[in-house]
């Protein structure tokens, strides 16, 4: 069942890479979000009762509700009718991703490890770098916060690996998650806003030497 | 000691964010330092003892935490002065200390932490009070540095949680959960070699967005530039310290294994390119803070590549990094008096410097000879003893490119300061100028002094301090 569920992650990242549209973004966030709540629960049934139940909070109060919600809320307050603009064409963006899960699984065959699952090993690394990929690839500020959201999501499925023996590495994950979420969305999408007229990348480029 | 005074930092920077009268906070600044002053003593009569678990005052930490202790003074001294020419609201200001005094604290519990996740942790924490500094100012520019600076280390500190997940996918193999200095250190022989340099790989790029290192070093430059000057010295100095802390750490660890030459590789090519892209950017670098950041890579450059260079390099690397920290905050405080006089941070619109601030001026010309390592600086001996570390490692090339690129590095800064010293500046009108207070030079020459004097007749409990640093380390 956890590899279903992954491997559903995994095709999420290759719907992503072609998405041009904010809202399904924001959707397929969401959506991780399920994903990761119910690896977590299959994960971690075995953990104590108030661990496990912050964990599932976390994911599907602020991963699947919260954050979506407040990008939606973001988008339709800053006015971002345009979509995000890739530099690269999608037919591109879906090979270089299909590439970065192919180098996962190779690499995934150094491990020499029976403690470890490695899908969550592949998964996990496959997602830090189609959210790089984001960030490199798309013009809008607002993209690049997802961008970063879906390596947040990978970083979880890692954590996920070792959960159940050392809870405090997932709490401390769980942690870096909120605090950074809410510090880039909570504080910063709204001032840029504010300070710059729209969230075009190109507005940023005014630090030169 | 530790849990009071993270206590106690927190409720002071609490107040100062609350409080709207300028003596009530210039007092909680002063039982700050107070703070700050006592448990670095307290610390130093407590070298070996764990606290609370977590927290552990080692040779590092202690060395790290005096530097810290005594920039804090100057730090407050020229943020005050810098607020009382500014005009700022009581709101903003209150910021700024608060954000201060929490840097200064995360900064303090980030050294003395025996733990990995802690020290992650409170390198979190500096990003947030860092950001909220750099963002002082307000405008557009302040606003484009803080989101590069934000973004890059939010990035930057995932990978060193990346890091370290798999640092304990490793330790997890052998059925050890405790993820502290010490534990790592005397496991590491016996972890997966695999792991281990994924783990090397992920903390070691992640913790260059602090020391401003290829590959994440562009963001600290922005930040450097845009923050006040005195925020600018302190981001320059303990902030890159707390950087080369989480690197130094997983190089301990990693050094008792195998894979420390494929470790000592990646911090070479790093510290080259670093050095490399310094020299270019400095050769045709128009503004003055930007170019003093860009310095401060070029010597975090020759740190790690002391530090990877083996013999003499990690000592020579940990007194660089000490004397660093006192020359380039001088550098920067003189550098908030220059933006006074001439109101502007282009090398065209500064100039003539020695007419309008001769004791400033005299402080300019000093810190040139000290921060290129002139002696007597005490920069000559940490950087002469690093080339000595490459020559004995066998690789010359490196290092005569090194001193190639150095030699241009001198040139550069040699040409904009003199320039800045002696010549007519370009575009300056001669009204309304501030005379700046001879007194306020002062505590920049202390710290040039402390320079010459560490690094020419260092005192032997800074050497004992300074190969203790060293102890983890395997040869």
């Amino acid at each position: 069942m956890t590899a279903i569920l992954l491997i559903l992650f995994l095709i999420s990242l290759l719907y992503i890479a072609i998405t041009n549209r904010l809202n399904s973004f924001i959707n397929i966030l969401a959506f991780q979000g399920i994903i990761l709540f119910g690896v977590a629960f299959i994960e971690l049934i075995k953990l104590d009762f108030t661990n496990l139940l912050f964990i599932l909070l976390e994911t599907i109060i602020f991963k699947t509700i919260i954050l979506p919600a407040f990008l939606t809320y973001v988008v339709k307050k800053n006015n971002i009718t345009r979509e995000t603009e890739p530099f690269v064409p999608n037919f591109l963006s879906i090979v270089i991703v299909t590439v970065i899960i192919l180098i996962s699984f190779t690499l995934s065959q150094a491990i020499h490890d029976d403690h470890i699952n490695k899908l969550f090993f592949i998964v996990a690394v496959s997602a830090l770098f189609t959210g790089l990929y984001i960030i490199i690839t798309r013009k809008n500020i607002i993209t690049h916060v997802m961008g970063y959201l879906v390596i947040e999501n990978g970083v979880f499925i890692l954590s996920l690996a070792v959960g159940s023996e050392m809870p405090m590495l997932l709490n401390t994950g769980i942690l870096l998650d909120i605090f950074v979420s809410v510090v880039l969305l909570g504080v910063f999408a709204n001032k840029i806003g504010e300070i710059l007229q729209g969230h075009d990348i190109d507005q940023l480029r005014k630090l030169k030497d | 000691m530790i849990l009071p005074y993270l206590i106690l930092a927190g409720l002071i920077s609490a107040s100062l964010f609350f409080n709207r009268n300028k003596m009530v906070t210039y007092v909680l600044l002063c039982a700050f330092v107070v703070l700050q002053f006592t448990i670095t003593t307290v610390e130093c009569s407590h070298m070996g003892i764990s606290e609370s678990g977590y927290f552990v005052a080692d040779s590092l930490s202690i060395l790290l935490l005096l530097i810290l202790s005594v920039l804090c003074v100057p730090a407050f001294i020229h943020s005050i002065i810098f607020l009382e020419g500014r005009n700022n609201s009581a709101e903003e200001s209150n910021i700024y200390f608060a954000a201060m005094v929490v840097l200064m604290t995360s900064l303090t519990a980030a050294y003395l932490s025996s733990h990995i996740v802690i020290t992650w942790i409170f390198v979190e924490l500096t990003t947030l009070s860092v950001s909220a500094l750099v963002f002082h100012k307000r405008h557009a520019k302040a606003l484009e540095a803080t989101w590069k600076y934000i973004f890059v280390c939010s990035i930057s500190v995932t990978l060193v949680f990346i890091g370290i997940l798999f640092l304990s996918m490793a330790m997890h193999a052998k059925g050890v959960t405790d993820l502290s200095y010490d534990t790592l250190i005397t496991q590491a022989p016996f972890l997966d070699v695999f792991w281990l340099k994924l783990a090397f790989i992920f903390i070691f790029t992640g913790f260059t967005s602090k020391l401003g290192l290829v590959p994440m070093y562009a963001a600290g430059i922005d930040a450097k530039d845009n923050a006040p000057s005195p925020a600018g010295a302190l981001i320059s100095s303990v902030l890159v310290n707390v950087g080369f802390v989480g690197i130094f750490h997983i190089y301990e660890i990693v050094s008792h294994t195998a894979v420390v030459y494929w470790a000592n590789k990646i911090m070479l090519i790093s510290g080259i390119l670093s050095l490399f892209f310094a020299t270019v950017y400095m050769l045709h670098v128009k503004n003055i803070k930007r170019m003093l950041a860009y310095s401060g890579v070029e010597h975090m450059s020759l740190v790690v590549i002391g530090l990877a260079s083996g013999g003499i390099g990690p000592y020579a690397a940990v007194l660089h990094i000490v004397l660093h920290s006192f020359v380039k905050p001088a550098l920067f405080f003189q550098i908030g008096q220059v933006h006074r006089v001439y109101q502007s941070k282009s090398i065209y619109d500064i100039g003539n410097y020695f007419k309008y601030n001769v004791s400033g001026a005299m402080v300019l010309l000093f810190a040139f000879f000290t921060v290129t390592g002139m002696p007597p600086s005490g920069m000559f001996t940490s950087e002469f003893l690093i080339f000595r570390a490459l020559f004995e490692d066998g690789n010359y090339g490196t290092l005569i490119l090194v001193l190639f690129l150095l030699t241009l590095i001198i040139w550069a800064l040699g040409k904009n300061i003199f320039k800045m010293l002696f010549l007519k500046p370009v575009h300056f009108k001669e009204i309304n100028i501030v005379r700046i207070n001879p007194l306020e030079s002062v505590s920049q020459f202390i710290l040039l002094a402390l320079v010459i004097y560490l690094g020419i007749a260092p005192p032997q409990v800074f050497v004992d301090l300074l190969q203790g640093a060293l102890i983890n380390i395997a040869h």
